[in-house]
């Protein structure tokens, strides 16, 4: 462990009587009831974190069957119909359901101790946020093993996808389980932004707030534009599918390609949405690793503004083998290789960091080596993949699932371990056992490698991808074995994962405030964090508030103990601006979020579900909204409003 | 082994050359990156054990001009490689500049390949299904349609894939330099079986090609013998005429492959049984159990039945 540095003095302590009192007033209702009201962004993320990994075990096994499928040709283990429903639901589930999620849970856990903030902006609509994407999931895992599940690709291309090619309600469990998980991601995209922006810390100002919440803000900024399209170009999807309108039908004037604008005009950004949350997650680590701040810090927070830019502008390369002109063809060359500029300005800063830095080999820190090695192979194929002339080769084949995997498992997975190692202890006060964690991470390399790398020589030697079974004689059965083989590696080291947060979650080593003597303000309050997260928020004078804390450092006093209050600051300089009620917990967003279901799962089967489920969704939302006298202790009366 | 290094075109063997560029390239950047990160791993650290917040400033300016040149270094590495795909494109472009050029129209359909080579008489057009003959040493041109779903046509030994999107009318030209059997297969998601959408493109020198197209020309030769004759009336009175054209006869369906010349082709179910009698057999019986999902229904024959209907379609070379 590295405790190299004598411990800094801690912040001024609040005094016993006034934490009492925050306490109180913070305190979720204990069981059940607690469980389902309660407001705190902590138990919120920890939550969506958890039935992310949850989602992603089950897409892990659907990804074994299908390897098992696989694993040599003319396999008998699942038909077509049960393949093409594993393959969607697989990248569905992990697009939508895992990847995105997850790093956005994490940005809800992290971005407000982060800023020094005692909870995000809009703490009920971050429930409904929980809630529709939990019945989402359950959604499409409930189709899927009820043998309904959506079979046309997580792409779901027109016409395949329609009404005359898909008839049956697979497409639309699809469509409308997209449409749960975007206003989720949206909810989620517009807590980070409001909270990154109007509840730093006194004295964070836009220079001094970290990179990860930085990266959080601009992965936000991405979620609003992306997000919405897929929601609307599912919608519409649905609306052709329900109600006979011909936004794709051909035969009527509508366009199959419009469909993969829209949706690659979400999918690119989708990578981006995934891919730079982890590039926070290394920044975020990098320091307590290396004992230095990140080298360049502005240079990676522009690079990640700038890879947000251009993510909108090469949606096309996903489009080169449909014949569309050859001058726009260039242009998403143009831009697609143009991309790789900022994430190599990033890799480079980080090599730097490493460096001139004094290492700590933890986990976490291995995890962050085990990006370089993979990631940067998914970025090498993904410049060749921009050339239209050999992406027409390796298109929809193996080669692209190859590619995919080393970014998305490389590029996201790596870092997210890396993230979960680092942040644990933070989250329950203990430390993951760095024996099983050495052994999840190498499993975990070893694993990825094996699975994925075989799979570049498939798509080169002519195996198309969302294939059940192959021929034999092909000279592709040595490569599947082994990437079969991976697969189970891979599922050996998430078993190791699971077990060592079980095991260490119960009995790990007790982590103490700041295990890493990190510089970054989450350690500044105890681990795990209380529902107020600071008794009293800090005053940050620098970009590394715990590293250069003085004896003195100020501390933001006058808050309300006896009624939940935040401190409001402005945007830029984040000059204390005003203190704002804070919520109490209600049952209203989970009850919204069962009308929202309803309205969503019945708009399937009719579209009056527009009408009875809007009446369904109307009380609710009074409720929620409904101004109310808290139970506050005797003595005290204090109005607190309702709000968001 | 067929892969789209395995060229058998000038097309292919353009992207092959791209791919080795870019291989050899990345290969490079990739060793040089993991050696810079492997010294700043190992290297003896001066850093102090106590972080510092603001460290030495010729470190810092060390550290800037290192990601400059590294940064300035991926951009002429990135330039060079646009310029190698510019290249490549023009090259494939030259290619594909019109001129005479043999046309077959290929039709996407769940899931097996029509396909047409028009004749000036449109009566005489030659309908064939998932086996496409060129001549070798001569561009064709695919002209790509689809009659249902989106399908991408992908022949890794000549060239890249193209999509046949509904509505659209998509081109890809191919040219086979040396005379083989080179295998295709549908690449764009399409549905229940589109892993077993596969076609066979057939180069030949173009003398057995014209041999070849002209007995394709010729309308399905009458039964020969009195087995056959019963075979073909099982075929008329069977559901078999609704789907499927044998030109010369009355069966005139379009949504199933053309079988005018079905014993002259390689494969049965586009690519997924070889052509032999007893795969003709299983497929005309119970499809479903060899191609679950296919559009092709079970038949219910007697024995009789079946032995003369494969001897009229094992006469339709």
């Amino acid at each position: 462990m590295p405790a190299s540095i004598p411990p800094l003095p801690a912040a001024e302590p609040a005094d016993v009587r006034e934490v009492r009192e925050l306490a109180r007033t913070w305190a979720d209702a204990s069981g059940l009831r607690g469980w389902l009201t309660t407001v705190d962004h902590k138990r919120i993320a920890k939550r969506y974190v958890m039935t992310a990994f949850a989602f992603f075990a089950l897409g892990g096994i659907d990804a074994l069957i299908m390897r098992t499928q696989l694993l040599r040709p003319e396999n008998q283990l699942v038909g077509p119909d049960r393949y093409n429903q594993l393959f969607t639901v697989h990248g569905t589930n992990m697009m939508f359901l895992f990847a995105v999620p997850v790093m956005l849970a994490m940005g809800l856990y992290m971005v407000p101790l982060l800023v020094g903030a005692r909870n995000v902006a809009f703490p009920r609509l971050n429930a409904l946020g929980y809630w529709v994407y939990l019945f989402g999931g359950i959604l499409l895992w409930v189709a899927l093993l009820s043998d309904t599940g959506p079979d046309t690709g997580w792409f779901s291309y027109v016409p395949l996808s329609g009404p005359e090619f898909s008839p049956g309600k697979r497409v639309d469990v699809w469509a409308q389980m997209i449409t749960f998980t975007e206003i989720s991601g949206l909810i989620s995209a517009v807590e980070i932004i409001v909270t990154a922006l109007k509840c730093r810390a006194p004295g964070m100002t836009l220079g001094r707030m970290p990179i990860f919440v930085w990266a959080m803000l601009v992965t936000a900024f991405m979620v609003i534009p992306s997000l919405s399209m897929i929601a609307t170009a599912s919608q519409m999807l649905a609306m052709d599918r329900l109600v006979g309108t011909h936004f794709f039908n051909v035969a009527e004037g509508g366009d199959p390609l419009l469909w993969q604008h829209f949706f690659w005009w979400f999918g690119h950004p989708e990578v981006y949405i995934i891919f730079i949350p982890a590039t926070g997650f290394i920044s975020a680590l990098l320091p307590a690793f290396t004992r230095r701040p990140v080298f360049g810090h502005n240079a990676v927070v522009l690079s990640s503004i700038a890879t947000a830019f251009l993510g909108f502008g090469v949606w096309v390369h996903h489009m080169f083998a449909t014949g569309i002109l050859q001058l726009a063809s260039s242009f998403f060359t143009a831009t697609s290789i143009m991309i790789t500029i900022p994430t190599a300005v990033q890799i480079f800063c980080w090599i730097v960091t490493i460096w001139t830095g004094r290492l700590q080999f933890t986990t976490s820190f291995l995890f962050i080596l085990g990006f370089f090695v993979t990631f940067i192979i998914g970025g090498l194929t993904g410049v060749m993949l921009a050339s239209v002339p050999f992406d027409q080769q390796v298109h929809d084949s193996y080669f692209v699932v190859a590619h995919l995997h080393y970014v998305l498992l490389g590029g996201g997975a790596f870092p997210l371990f890396a993230a979960i190692y680092y942040w644990f202890p933070k989250w329950t006060g203990r430390m993951l056992s760095e024996r099983m964690g050495k052994l999840h991470f190498a499993l975990w390399l070893v694993g990825v490698n094996l699975t994925f790398f075989p799979m570049h020589l498939l798509g080169l030697d002519g195996m198309p991808r969302r294939v059940y079974t192959y021929p034999d004689g092909m000279g592709w059965t040595g490569n599947n074995q082994l990437a079969t083989a991976g697969a189970y590696v891979i599922a050996l080291s998430v078993l190791a994962f699971v077990g060592n947060v079980l095991w260490s979650a119960r009995r790990g080593v007790r982590a103490g405030d700041d295990p890493w003597v990190s510089d970054s303000l989450e350690w500044g309050t105890s681990s795990p964090p209380p529902p107020y997260n600071f008794a009293r928020p800090p005053v940050v004078q620098g970009r590394a508030p715990l590293w250069d804390r003085t004896p003195d450092a100020p501390v933001v006093v006058g808050l309300a103990t006896d009624r939940r209050e935040i401190l409001v600051t402005t945007a830029m300089d984040a000059e204390p601006d005003h203190r704002h009620p804070d919520p109490e917990p209600t049952i209203w967003p989970f009850v919204a979020a069962i009308a929202v279901s309803v309205f969503f799962i019945a708009l399937m089967f009719t579209p009056w579900a527009v009408v009875f489920g809007s009446a369904l969704l109307f009380p609710p939302l009074v409720a929620w909204g409904w101004p109310r006298r808290p139970n506050q202790a005797p003595g005290v009366t204090t109005p607190a409003e309702g709000g968001a | 082994m067929q892969g789209a290094l395995d060229a058998a075109g000038p097309q292919a063997a353009h992207i092959a050359r791209l791919w080795w560029i870019a291989l050899g390239v990345s290969a490079v950047v990739y060793a040089l990156t993991m050696a810079a990160l492997f010294v700043a791993v190992t290297h003896r650290k001066r850093a102090p054990a106590v972080p510092t917040i603001e460290p030495a400033p010729d470190a810092e300016r060390r550290g800037r001009r290192w990601v400059g040149a590294a940064v300035g270094a991926t951009i002429v590495v990135l330039f060079a490689f646009l310029f190698a795909d510019l290249v490549t494109t023009r090259a494939l472009a030259a290619i594909e500049r019109p001129r005479e050029m043999l046309t077959v129209r290929v039709t996407g359909m769940q899931w097996w390949w029509r396909v047409e080579y028009r004749d000036t008489v449109s009566a005489r057009t030659v309908t064939t299904a998932n086996e496409i003959h060129v001549p070798v040493g001569r561009p064709v041109l695919l002209e790509l349609e689809s009659g249902d779903v989106i399908h991408s046509i992908w022949i890794p030994t000549l060239h890249g894939k193209r999509d046949l999107v509904p509505g659209q009318r998509n081109v890809l030209t191919v040219q086979a330099d040396r005379p083989g059997i080179y295998r295709g297969e549908c690449a764009e998601f399409c549905g229940h079986q589109h892993a077993k959408m596969a076609l066979v493109v057939v180069a030949e020198p173009e003398a057995q090609f014209r041999a070849w197209y002209a007995a394709q020309h010729a309308e399905a030769r009458p039964p020969a013998d009195s087995l056959q004759l019963a075979g073909q009336q099982v075929f008329m009175s069977k559901a078999c005429a609704v789907c499927h054209q044998i030109r010369g006869t009355p069966a005139g369906g379009r949504v199933a492959p053309d079988l005018t010349h079905l014993a002259s082709r390689r494969s049965l179910a586009a690519g997924t049984l070889p052509n032999t009698r007893g795969h003709l057999a299983g497929w005309i019986i119970d499809p479903q159990s060899l191609k679950p999902g296919t559009r092709m229904p079970a038949n219910e024959m007697r024995p009789d039945e079946l032995r003369a209907l494969l001897a009229y379609l094992e006469s339709l070379r």
